[in-house]
């Protein structure tokens, strides 16, 4: 890994985990969701200072350069993520669902209380 | 259960009717299931209409529950079932808002569960009674769904995707649960109710083509419908109790 390439790795990670950091403080995320951010901006940083360890990583995966192996596991953790928004998705879907029916149900009983 | 005096039951029946955008038909549905089971009362509950459905429903003399937005064909029988148990009824029978079901067969449901052999009675347009047509596509996927469900569930299901039914009390129980899908209800359901112990029949009945050319199986739907069934049918399998 180039010089280069190095520090804007580890400037992009810092700058990331700077973001997520402001972000909590300034409630628009909360803290449950920063940590998985948090940490990917960890793991960027040790891969590319411990360089060694990337490279074995790389060979364990079968890849031939280490820059594939930053990618591949930047991926999979874009797909981890997504699902689980998927996830929350759904669970808050069925809060809603539930919500709604029960507003309607107790919207008949409030406007049967006050016609009669 | 209401009681009276004597001791004996009064039935609570509900007719379930949901609507979504039905202003033209609600107001003629309801006339005539009111006429066909006077006893009963009858629910519209409304999904989210932009148009008149919650005016004309109403003015026909039926109860009318409106969510606050558009939620989709399982959400609001599910909503009316909720509606059933909290108010003690015996029996839920529904009908879809369109006037594609003919009324006159709402006792013939209503028998099945009645005599407590059943806990849901099945419309389907494919025993015999009247002539409905299907296109090709649609009723080939029926017939898949159709043969999968009658397998698993061990006797014959023509008609998985009838909205038309008669459902006793165990039933809608069972229907308030979590477990019953938001969109369409369908083989699944029936494959559902069979794992967890309750029976269920067809009863010939006969119903109209929609008259407004509305189809909820149009476009890319039969593709994503297709999936869904296939995936929910193997799911329900594969989850215990």
């Amino acid at each position: 890994m180039f010089f280069h390439q190095k520090v804007f790795a580890i400037l992009a990670s810092i700058l990331i985990m700077g973001l997520v950091v402001e972000l909590v403080r300034r409630r628009k995320l909360r803290e449950e969701y920063s940590w998985l951010w948090l940490l990917t901006g960890v793991v960027i940083i040790l891969l590319v200072v411990w360089y060694d360890l990337l490279v074995f990583i790389t060979h364990l995966i079968g890849a031939i350069a280490p820059t594939t192996t930053l990618f591949i596991f930047g991926l999979i953790f874009l797909m981890l993520i997504s699902l689980h928004y998927s996830i929350q998705i759904t669970k808050l879907s069925q809060q809603v669902k539930e919500m709604a029916q029960q507003l309607t149900l107790l919207k008949d009983q409030v406007e049967n209380r006050v016609d009669s | 259960m209401a009681e009276s005096l004597r001791g004996e039951k009064k039935e609570k029946i509900l007719i379930l009717i949901p609507a979504f955008n039905e202003a033209k038909q609600i107001a003629g549905v309801v006339h005539q299931v009111k006429r066909e089971i006077p006893e009963a009362q009858v629910l519209v509950v409304n999904d989210g209409s932009v148009d008149q459905t919650e005016k004309k429903a109403l003015e026909a003399g039926a109860k009318v529950l409106s969510h606050p937005f558009n939620m989709g064909y399982g959400v609001t029988l599910q909503t009316g079932y909720k509606y059933a148990i909290k108010n003690e009824f015996d029996y839920v029978l529904q009908m879809d808002g369109d006037g594609q079901h003919d009324p006159s067969y709402l006792l013939a449901l209503l028998r099945e569960v009645r005599n407590g052999q059943v806990d849901v009675a099945i419309g389907s347009r494919f025993l015999g009674e009247g002539e409905y047509q299907v296109p090709l596509l649609r009723r080939a996927g029926m017939r898949l769904f159709g043969f999968i469900a009658s397998r698993l569930s061990g006797q014959k299901i023509t008609d998985p995707t009838s909205g038309y039914q008669a459902l006793s009390q165990r039933a809608i129980q069972f229907f308030i649960r979590d477990i019953f899908p938001g969109d369409y209800p369908d083989a699944d359901v029936l494959i559902m109710l069979h794992r967890a112990g309750f029976k269920f029949r067809e009863v010939p009945v006969s119903m109209h083509p929609n008259l407004e050319g509305r189809s909820m199986h149009s476009g890319f739907r039969p593709f994503y419908y297709t999936y869904k069934m296939l995936l929910s049918i193997m799911l329900n399998l594969i989850r215990k109790g």
